[in-house]
């Protein structure tokens, strides 16, 4: 197997190839929401207006027009109504802007939410369905971790960006436009001022920011490298305990933790500095605007008098705050626009491909002795083959033989794992592959079932090209017991089913049976219907790999492929299973990858692979009788791993 | 699913323990949030400061302007002039003064900050690692490596977040509040009466809104971690999720997780979403209230200080007001960060809270076996520590030192476990274990597996070089007592065949050696260390036979009086032992040697018979098959 590349998990990382494209990908799953946001972005508008308004009371209206001119001894008037009663309208009139705004403003959240978890579900489903056609190549070269954490980190930044980041965003920038309109109306000199100071704000948040994100890259690194440590040392920790050596994986790990400290020291320390620099600096802007715009007030330049100045100074506050939050906000955007790409990388991903259109059928001799295709099951298959040419359809009984003519292959291009390898399994046969680890045993039959497609040669089912075969039917054609066995989270019977959803409750005892997991399953606390968790941690390896035989007999194909499977069983619970694993392979065509030589010994034929080519193939007595590799393997006097 | 939510949170008396990383970092945290409350204060005082400006400096009606600090009605004159202008240039320059010192607080905090919470964070995953380097096997096989590691990280992040929010946030937005309470009523003691209305109705309503909101996101959790279980899986399992042409249903399977998560995520945040509108709702009554109230009375006061309310209080008020509503805000906010980290918490307190079973008996002796016996009394063990399941059972076997034994048994027959006992990595339940005459729990365990050397089942060779690796049996091994250890194993000469032999890089995991000899090479590292007793479980299963023969012999040879126990599948492993224990089910079958148990055992001659069959049958007879 290719070694899988350790990148650094993409967690907390800056790096957006491009922030526009992504952005607007982000934008295309809001589509199906657009009636709702639009009213969420009309409801977000009114909010703004509101918030202005209520401010832009208090300073241009309440303040201007009705307080001072009554603390100066006039009358104001507001309809009908006079003096105070006209300052309790006007503030009347306010309330109900605010109460609107409140209302907007749940609104328009109430909808934010809603549409956010509907997207962000429609992007976990997108993701997992694809991830779930890609092809196995793509799980080599990619770590579960880094894949585990598009659906945990990257997911989880999105939310942030699509409930809390965007919206904010706008609200925030409807008000800075809002409030610049303002303090243009009341003095466009002092206004300039403001953008004066807002130019060096945006200035020191650009250097601040690219600082703390360079920490943060120097951080991830580090994290990376702790964790490293950490998996490696965890998981050898009973040698560890072995050897007492605790006290200096002690002091490897505090060197490793201590220079993480000191990365996310750096970079937490730009990132927290940011809001007290910004926080402050809004205060000097407003002292120096104070004192211009006194000045201006005094000498009468610019039209400016002392009310509106008043005024001014309300806005430039309420302009500087969303400012600020904008600043704060932007890290958190541009980690959920990184998300969002690496998301959509996965999303992007070419799906395996299957344009076979050979279809594998039930079938039935008709009186003629002609194949017919039936739709009960008959014990007999056969592959449908429509010729497009000529436009008719023929049936090729299903005898599972396999043939590999010239098969070369390798994961990477570089390397060739498989070198012009040819052999023949006739029907029924059972073929047996030998060879050290690395030889190219899984790797022959990761390439009939198609989880690899071939670089040259033809690998051929029951003469048919299986390029032409549909990849689900090849596959039902076919059952795996893997080296690595695997559970589902779900019952017992639950995952003997895995290889044949319809199965009924006897099919699936008597799979079990056949594999001699009967015994323990029904020594388990609930029988088949325990629960099996955490990729069946209750379990040994040894009942993980019954269970996984039960399976490939449940499923009932008409190829068997035993990759290891009794591997961790021990030699005599492996007898006690023997005659049931005769049985499962009677009459199937069988592939066999046994380190354990006595497993393989009554094989049709044993192929001896070295450095992806067969050396040697024949029948066990005659492959003893040529005193060759196998001979000197099975003596024992050569290693095998 | 049922059962995660019975082992729900537990965390009481975690704060106390997380706590207590906080060590060395103690002054810097504490230091964060006195600058933090000075800011604070900068922050309430400037404030006064504009009220000046916009209501002395920029009023139309003065001539002499006068800087009056007014609390309630103690009102203190600090400094008066004539000219306008000048005043407001000192008013000016004292903010931008106020300004910078908060400023210069603010960042110092914030460096502080980050220094305490990076510090909190290390001295929490110190804990961590030196508690799991403390674990023994008992509790090991209670968490995973994957799950201790998400722990070790991710978990410990989030505290340190939380941290950081609470040294910083937490003391800002109280001290904050308080503050500009105080202040508000020392503009208008009349006026804050509205606070004494609208404050209990807002806690009343967060205190609903929180019991509310909890249960939902602890119920949305636990499904969020079953959907990112379930995808795992699917990770984990692909290749057979393919060959079976599963995809379709795992995907249905998904999906309808996946919605679920969906609808309790909603049902969750749709709470959240009031509490925003609600607090807006509030502080604009207030708004309104002081604009009115307010408005009155400078109204009444002809707007003149000395009379009572005037703009600029109204102002400062207002700004006031603002600041509370901030400041509620932060706290809602860290609460919601707090809730949602409260599960990290809970899983390193857990981790924490591991009771270790097996430590140094109080009254250990600092003693070191004398030699290789090993006496095994009616010992009964089980590893759920219950006597309904017991593991072994009625084990009295007896080894006198430098014996060479043999252990044969099906999977599951427990002859792991039996060796495992002997080195303490796990306690018998009933009976005892003597090594050198003397009970297991009677040595210091550093002495007591000091003088055994084990290779176990899964071993574990390390990043570094084959030296490096070694040298973990004996770190003062000289060069050649490391090559006569690895002599014996068998692994001298391939290491020399590569071409930086002993200094060969192995890479994690021991990745650039083959099984065999990885194997070879762990054997090698035990015996560096000079055991009164080598274990070798299952140790020699990817080494041919040959090698195994020879290894066998160069431990009889090299360590002759080395008590050696051999697990084996095979029986060529083990048959030329001076005795052999067959395991079955837990219990001891028989013991005796090779031909013995030929001629009396069952078990014995089935598993004898499973690995000649077939040499036999062809006449290419093979001794060794």
């Amino acid at each position: 197997m290719p070694e899988k590349t350790k990148k650094q998990s993409g967690m907390g990382s800056f790096k957006v190839k491009s922030p526009v494209r992504t952005f607007r990908r982000i934008m295309s799953y809001l589509k199906d929401y657009k009636g709702l946001l639009a009213i969420a972005l009309v409801c977000m508008l009114a909010n703004v207006l509101c918030n202005i308004g209520g401010t832009f009371m208090i300073g241009m209206v309440v303040l201007k027009m009705f307080i001072f001119p009554l603390a100066a001894g006039k009358d104001v008037a507001l309809g009908a109504l006079h003096g105070i009663a006209a300052l309790g309208g006007i503030v009347g009139v306010m309330a109900a802007i605010y109460v609107v705004g409140a209302t907007l403003h749940y609104v328009y959240n109430y909808i934010i939410v809603r549409v956010t978890t509907k997207v962000l579900q429609n992007v976990r489903d997108e993701m997992f369905e694809k991830m779930e056609m890609l092809p196995i190549r793509y799980f080599d070269t990619h770590t579960h971790g880094d894949i585990m954490s598009l659906y945990t980190n990257d997911t989880d930044t999105l939310r942030e960006l699509l409930s809390n980041g965007l919206p904010n965003m706008i609200t925030n920038v409807l008000t800075i436009v809002g409030m610049f309109v303002a303090m243009l109306v009341v003095s466009p000199l002092l206004t300039l001022i403001s953008v004066a100071m807002l130019v060096i704000m945006l200035f020191i948040v650009k250097f601040i920011g690219g600082r703390s994100g360079r920490h943060f890259v120097g951080q991830q690194r580090q994290i990376g490298a702790l964790n490293g440590y950490i998996e490696e040392h965890l998981d050898g920790l009973k040698v560890v305990k072995v050897f007492c050596h605790e006290d200096a994986e002690k002091a490897d790990f505090d060197d490793f933790n201590g220079k993480l400290k000191e990365a996310s020291r750096q970079a937490h320390t730009y990132a927290n500095v940011l809001m007290p620099i910004m926080g402050n600096l809004s205060y000097v802007t407003y002292a120096i605007t104070a004192i211009v715009g006194s000045l201006l007030a005094i000498t009468g330049f610019g039209g400016m008098e002392w009310g509106g100045l008043v005024s001014f100074m309300m806005f430039s506050r309420q302009f500087s705050n969303p400012l600020a939050q904008i600043a704060q906000q932007m890290n958190g955007v541009l980690m959920a626009l990184a998300g969002a790409e690496r998301i959509f990388d996965l999303i992007d991903q070419q799906p395996e491909e299957d344009d076979g259109y050979v279809t594998l059928v039930n079938a039935k001799e008709d009186e003629n002795g002609n194949l017919v295709e039936t739709d009960e099951y008959t014990g007999m298959w056969a592959w449908k083959h429509f010729h497009k040419a000529e436009g008719t359809t023929t049936y090729v009984k299903w005898t599972g033989e396999v043939e590999f003519e010239n098969v070369t292959f390798g994961y990477v291009p570089e390397k060739t794992v498989l070198k012009n390898v040819s052999l023949v399994a006739k029907p029924g046969q059972k073929i047996a592959l030998v060879g050290s680890t690395g030889a190219g045993k899984t790797t022959i039959i990761n390439l009939i079932n198609r989880f690899y497609d071939i670089d040259d040669g033809k690998i051929r089912y029951d003469n048919i090209n299986i390029t032409k075969i549909n990849k689900a039917d090849l596959r039902h054609s076919m059952a795996m017991v893997l080296q690595d066995t695997h559970m589902f989270t779900g019952t017992v019977s639950d995952n003997i089913r895995f290889g044949k959803l319809d199965a009924t409750d006897e099919e699936v005892v008597n799979a079990a049976k056949l594999a001699n997991a009967d015994y323990f399953i029904r020594h388990l606390p609930n029988g088949y219907d325990t629960m099996l968790t955490g990729d069946g941690d209750n379990l040994s390896q040894g009942q993980r790999q019954l269970l996984a035989i039960a399976r490939a007999a449940v499923a009932n194909p008409p190829v068997l492929v035993l990759d290891e499977a009794t591997s961790s069983i021990d030699t005599r619970t492996e007898k006690l299973i023997e005659k049931g694993m005769d049985r499962l392979m009677q009459g199937r065509t069988v592939f066999i990858i046994a380190h354990r030589l006595s497993t393989v010994r009554n094989a049709d034929m044993i192929c001896v692979l070295e450095h992806g080519e067969i050396i040697e193939r024949g029948n066990h007595e005659e492959l003893i009788a040529k005193k060759g590799k196998y001979y000197q393997l099975y003596t024992g006097a050569f290693e095998l791993d | 699913m049922e059962e995660k939510k019975n082992k729900a949170p537990k965390a009481k008396g975690g704060l106390r323990k997380l706590a207590s990383c906080v060590g060395e970092y103690k002054a810097a945290a504490v230091w964060t949030s006195v600058l933090v409350a000075i800011e604070v204060l900068f922050e309430v005082f400037i404030p006064l400061i504009m009220a000046q400006i916009v209501d002395v400096g920029m009023s139309d009606k003065l001539s002499v302007f006068e800087f009056v600090l007014q609390f309630g009605s103690v009102s203190i004159p600090v400094f008066s002039m004539t000219n306008r202008t000048l005043f407001i240039v000192i008013c000016g320059v004292l903010m931008v003064a106020m300004a910078l010192i908060s400023l210069l607080c603010g960042a110092l905090s914030a460096k502080l900050a980050a220094t305490a919470s990076t510090g909190f964070a290390s001295n929490l995953r110190r804990k961590l690692f030196y508690k799991v380097e403390n674990f023994s096997f008992s509790n090991l096989d209670r968490f995973n490596t994957a799950n201790l590691v998400t722990r070790l990280t991710t978990d410990v992040t989030n505290m340190q977040n939380s941290f950081m929010m609470i040294i910083r946030i937490l003391v800002r937005a109280p001290f904050m509040l308080i503050l500009s309470l105080v202040m508000s009523i020392t503009i208008s003691p009349k006026l804050s009466i509205i606070f004494a209305v609208v404050l209990p109705v807002l806690l009343i309503g967060l205190a609903i809104g929180i019991k509310v909101i909890f249960p939902r996101f602890e119920k949305m959790l636990y499904k969020y971690d079953d959907m990112n279980e379930s995808t795992q899986e699917n990770l984990i399992g692909i290749r057979a999720v393919k060959a079976y042409v599963r995809e379709d249903n795992e995907i249905r399977k998904f999906k309808k997780v996946s919605e679920t998560v969906q609808k309790l995520q909603f049902s969750a945040e749709k709470i959240i979403v009031i509490a925003f509108p609600f607090m807006q709702i509030l502080v604009y009554a207030c708004i309104i209230c002081i604009v009115f109230f307010g408005g009155k009375d400078i109204i009444a006061s002809g707007d003149n200080p000395a009379l009572g309310m005037t703009t600029g209080d109204l102002t400062a008020f207002l700004n006031y007001v603002m600041q509370i509503l901030m400041s509620l805000m932060m706290v809602a906010m860290v609460f919601i960060t707090i809730v949602m980290s409260r599960a990290s918490m809970d899983r390193i307190v857990e981790v924490l809270d591991e009771k270790i079973d097996i430590e140094d008996d109080e009254n250990a002796k600092d003693i070191f076996p004398e030699n290789g016996s090993i006496d095994f009394d009616n010992v009964d063990f089980s590893y759920k520590k219950s006597a309904d399941v017991l593991n072994l059972e009625n084990i009295d076997l007896h080894i006198k030192s430098g014996e060479t034994i043999g252990v044969i048994g099906g999977t599951g027959s427990a002859k792991t476990t039996l060796v495992q006992l002997i080195p303490r990595l796990y306690d018998v339940f009933d009976g005892s274990v003597k090594v050198g005459g003397v009970d297991v729990r009677d040595y210091k365990i550093e002495n007591l597996r000091g003088a055994i050397g084990m290779v176990l089942q899964k071993n574990v060779l390390f990043s570094g070089t084959i030296k490096q690796n070694l040298l973990w049996g004996n770190p003062d091994a000289t060069d050649e007592e490391i090559y006569h250890a690895a002599t014996a194993a068998q692994a001298h000469d391939f290491v020399m065949s590569f071409p930086k032999g002993y200094d060969t890089d192995l890479g994690q995991g021991g990745v650039n050696v083959s099984g065999g000899q990885k194997q070879r090479l762990c054997i090698a590292r035990a015996l560096l260390k000079h055991p009164k007793i080598m274990i070798l479980d299952d140790s020699t299963s990817a080494v041919d036979t040959a090698t195994d023969a020879s290894i066998r012999a160069g431990l009889k040879k090299e360590f002759g009086d080395t008590t050696v126990i051999i697990i084996a599948q095979r029986i060529s492993s083990v048959e030329d032992a001076d005795r052999i224990i067959v395991m079955n089910d837990g219990k001891i079958d028989a013991i005796g040697t090779h031909e013995e148990l030929l001629a009396t055992n069952d078990i014995y001659r089935d598993v004898y018979q499973s690995q000649q069959k077939g040499s036999a049958d062809d006449g290419e007879v093979n001794e060794n098959a």
